[in-house]
């Protein structure tokens, strides 16, 4: 294996694995601080996420959410954009995926109703990433300035929506009517039944399949297409872009309305998966989550998936510990996850000098003859 | 005759870089109080050596003396107490910062400036005088001229104590003028016992002013010669390994219709200032027009304006049967798929994709041509095909489609882009610096191509810093400075005195009638039209 070969791998496998443990390293350190055996920790958190068929199937559901903000933080980042504004477009997207539910007749059969919703999501996610998008194209504003402000107008649009328009009638709880039984994504227990498997019921559902044709999707529209091939050439030159003919005002439009199509997609897992209703603050976490996924996964499909699966993990067995162990709460999940992103974003360079040279070095080091003065 | 003694002796140095054999027992004696040439193609291990001797690189063998004393350094600080000083290719200076600020960056003497800047400015002053390097000390980086930055840079490697200069291709951005007056310095810096080393590719600055010269090539000293008992022709063999043809082999042009009009161009900056000033030309089928001047004179502006990267303030562009100006603006895709290539003066920040694989690079600009995309995507097949092809028909290498563009050598990319731009035939040809950090070898494959691209009837418009190049290249050359036109003039009238007095716009302003009579003679234009 030559040096380049070498350095290619350290910086795809290597590194990301060192982290996670350096992270988890960390974590067992806090959890000996607050009187708790990490390893005990460690078993009932993995056996919360993997030890039984409902523990898998939130895992997996929560992944799914992961795999969805990943991609979308991903293909903004290969434009050299940074998308932060997955909370709102995740959230938004529910608006769409909701209207278009709530428009169609009840009556009609799920062929037409799952289509619609997942348009409307797409469509709305892709809108509220639209306009900073159009602000940065046009009008230079930063993304990242615009992108978490609208994150806090997605939360007040909701808010005002979902109290005074979107509410169930004669109801205090800030959420909508129920779905139609027609729109609702079917569950992954009930599909394996209909085929006779018995699996138990869990909120995962066929969300998880969509997720992963957007992850092929994502990877032959950057790798293989002419769009693709304009988004990353603007992403890494944007100088060398224009001198190609591409036009960078564009690629950024497109490139951050389908980073906001992806995110809007986690509402189909969420609400037309498994609440099958408008529902408040759905979406919490998930946007932010995103930005470690892709880091994680080095914005690319595979590893966006094996990240959302890391952080799925985290999410379903921190509640499972935090159910399990008195001394534990929630939280813990949020302070793991903190040292993930902690050590896999802002640390991500503190293991790679050292791995390089002593992985690949560049020369047999021979020491020079001679006398110091 | 006394011994001289030397101011470095560098034995047996021996560096490998993975599978590269960098420095191979390199050995080289520098004489004090000479000026010591040293060239090589790029990858010849000029650099790698220098870097040694400056501490930027550990030797794996070798020993370093110099001035007497054996050393091992491993800092750049052992190299500069030790009395070496470099200036390096590009100035490491801080732009708005004053002369005597960014002299004693790095020895400011204590917390308060002001006891430091006194003693700088004595010591600076008493230098100025010792050397004739007379510079204000109290102007700001960027109020001065390249070479005026440059001479900052001596006088700062004299400052601390340098008894050694090593220069980095010292004369890329200066006119002719300022090349003289550079090595009249160089002269004073002998007179009082400096002892200097040139690295350079241009022979005939070699032949002009050093005492001895060495050659390297394959990480290898292949010759050290007295300058005065060799000639530019052995010099150029010893590098290549082979006879090398100096000068470019060509007939005479066969010009034809013009292919691009340009009237009254005129570009201005983000902050509004005008980089070029109502430029007209024309570039007609099968002439080579070389564009000289000094780099920052409005060449890279006019490469980007008539390319469509950036949009014109004013005037007109006509090329291939379509006209753009302000109002109408061409795209650069649009002017390619018309039949012009442009290859851009500074690949890496334009020409290729450093993070993409060569065969992505090698699509640059055509990722949307129909002889690679099938339907929706892009042929993997077809793109590493076309990067083959390219690969083959310019002899880049490694001929390797899938390694990183920013892993080929300088010649090597160039190669790649010349090939991409160059091989769909284009009408129109704009060419940036095409052999800037290329191989003499390379060079002349280069210039051989552009000849032949003439001869087929091509327009092509060639934009150097290179007045070597701009002569023995082109038919016509017109000269800017300040943006503007300062000189128009055949290539066969040309020569460097002339050029460079045009470059500083130092001959008296361009007689209209004369002008106009040339206009006339070529193509039936009236002065106004050319805006003279």
């Amino acid at each position: 294996m030559n040096r380049e070969n070498r350095i290619t791998w350290i910086n795809r496998l290597l590194l990301p694995v060192l982290n996670v443990l350096t992270a988890f390293a960390v974590t067992a350190v806090v959890f000996w601080l607050i009187d708790v055996n990490p390893l005990e920790a460690a078993e009932i958190l993995l056996y919360g996420a993997f030890g039984y068929e409902e523990g898998i199937g939130y895992t997996i559901y929560y992944t799914t959410n992961f795999i969805f903000t990943g991609l979308a933080v991903a293909v903004a980042f290969h434009a050299g954009l940074f998308n932060i504004g997955g909370e709102g477009q995740a959230y938004i997207g529910g608006l769409g995926a909701g209207l278009a539910i709530f428009m169609l007749d009840p009556t009609l059969g799920a062929w037409l109703f799952i289509p619609a919703s997942i348009i409307g999501a797409l469509l709305f996610g892709a809108l509220w990433a639209l306009i900073p998008a159009y602000l940065q194209a046009y009008r230079g504003s930063h993304i990242v300035i615009t992108t978490i402000m609208f994150n806090f107008l997605a939360a007040s649009l909701m808010v005002y929506l979902m109290v005074h328009v979107l509410r169930e009638m004669g109801q205090m709880t800030p959420q909508s009517e129920l779905f139609p039984t027609n729109a609702w994504m079917p569950f992954v227990h009930d599909v394996a039944a209909g085929m006779g498997y018995s699996i138990e019921a869990s909120p995962l559902n066929l969300s998880v399949l969509l997720a992963l044709v957007c992850a092929v999707a994502v990877w032959f529209f950057l790798w293989q297409t002419r769009w693709g091939y304009a988004i990353r050439a603007t992403g890494k030159n944007s100088t060398a872009a224009v001198y190609g003919g591409i036009k960078p005002k564009r690629v950024i439009i497109v490139a951050m309305c389908i980073s906001g199509a992806l995110a809007g997609l986690v509402s189909i897992n969420e609400l037309v998966g498994y609440q099958h209703r408008l529902v408040m603050d759905f979406h919490l976490g998930y946007g932010f989550g995103g930005i470690a996924v892709a880091l994680m996964g080095r914005n690319h499909p595979v590893g966006i998936i094996v990240a959302a699966l890391l952080f799925g993990t985290l999410y379903q067995g921190g509640a499972e510990l935090a159910f399990e162990m008195s001394g534990v709460s929630r939280d813990i999940v949020v302070v793991m996850q903190g040292l993930v992103i902690l050590f896999c974003g802002a640390l991500e360079y503190m293991y790679r000098p050292w791995l390089i040279r002593t992985l690949a070095p560049v020369a047999q080091q021979i020491s020079a003859a001679g006398v110091t003065v | 005759m006394t011994m001289k003694k030397f101011a470095i002796e560098l034995t047996d140095i021996d560096k490998r870089f993975g599978a590269v054999h960098a420095n191979n027992k390199v050995c080289l004696q520098v004489t004090e109080g000479n000026i010591h040439g040293i060239i090589g193609e790029n990858g010849a291990g000029k650099s790698t050596l220098m870097s040694i001797l400056y501490g930027f690189y550990q030797a794996d063998a070798g020993q370093i003396n110099v001035l007497g004393n054996t050393y091992i350094f491993t800092d750049s600080h052992h190299a500069i107490a030790a009395g070496i000083g470099m200036v390096h290719q590009h100035f490491m200076l801080v732009e708005n910062f004053t002369v005597l600020e960014n002299v004693i960056l790095g020895s400011e003497g204590g917390a308060l400036l002001a006891d430091g800047l006194a003693a700088a400015r004595k010591e600076l002053t008493r230098l100025g005088e010792e050397y004739g390097l007379k510079v204000n000390l109290d102007a700001t980086i960027d109020t001065l001229s390249v070479g005026l930055q440059q001479r900052v840079e001596i006088l700062k490697a004299l400052y601390k104590g340098a008894k050694i200069l090593i220069l980095d291709e010292p004369t890329g951005v200066l006119t002719p003028q300022e090349t003289e007056e550079l090595f009249r310095i160089f002269a004073a810096l002998k007179q009082q016992g400096v002892t200097i080393m040139l690295i350079t590719h241009k022979l005939r600055e070699i032949m002009s002013i050093t005492d001895q010269v060495s050659v390297m090539r394959g990480g290898q000293m292949v010759a050290h010669r007295n300058t005065c008992d060799t000639d530019r022709e052995e010099l150029a063999e010893l590098m290549v390994g082979r006879k090398v043809l100096l000068h470019v082999d060509k007939g005479p042009a066969n010009v034809r219709a013009p292919l691009m009009t340009v009237k009254r161009l005129t570009v201005a900056d983000n902050q509004g200032v005008e980089r070029l000033k109502g430029v007209s030309f024309e570039l007609r089928a099968g002439e080579v027009l070389g564009v000289a001047g000094v780099s920052g004179n409005g060449q890279t502006e006019l490469l980007e304006a008539l390319s469509g990267i950036t949009p014109l303030t004013s005037g007109s562009v006509q090329v291939l049967g379509m006209e753009m100006d302000a109002k109408h603006p061409l795209s650069p895709d649009i002017l390619r798929e018309l039949g012009l290539a442009h290859v851009p003066e500074d690949r890496h920040r334009m020409g290729l994709i450093t993070e993409f694989s060569a065969s992505e690079s090698a699509l640059l600009g055509y990722h949307t041509d129909a002889s690679i995309n099938s339907g929706l995507w892009l042929s993997k097949a077809k793109v590493d095909a076309n990067c083959e092809q390219l690969m083959q028909a310019f002899d880049v290498r490694p001929a390797d489609p899938h390694l990183k563009s920013a892993n080929f050598s300088g010649g090597n990319q160039q190669k790649l882009i010349l090939a991409r731009e160059m091989e769909r035939n284009p009408e129109v040809l704009l060419i940036g610096q095409p052999t800037r950090g290329v191989d003499i070898g390379a060079i002349e494959f280069i210039h051989q191509r552009i000849i032949a691209m003439r001869d087929a009837g091509k327009a092509v418009l060639l934009v150097s810093v290179e007045l070597e190049e701009i002569m023995s290249v082109s038919d016509r050359i017109i000269v800017l400075c300040d943006g503007a036109i300062s000189g128009r003039i055949n290539a066969e009238d040309a020569d460097e005195r002339t050029l460079g007095m045009m470059m500083a716009n130092a001959l008296d302003p361009i007689d209209p009638l004369q002008a106009m009579n040339d206009a006339k003679s070529s193509s039936n234009r009236t002065a106004q039209e050319l805006d003279l």
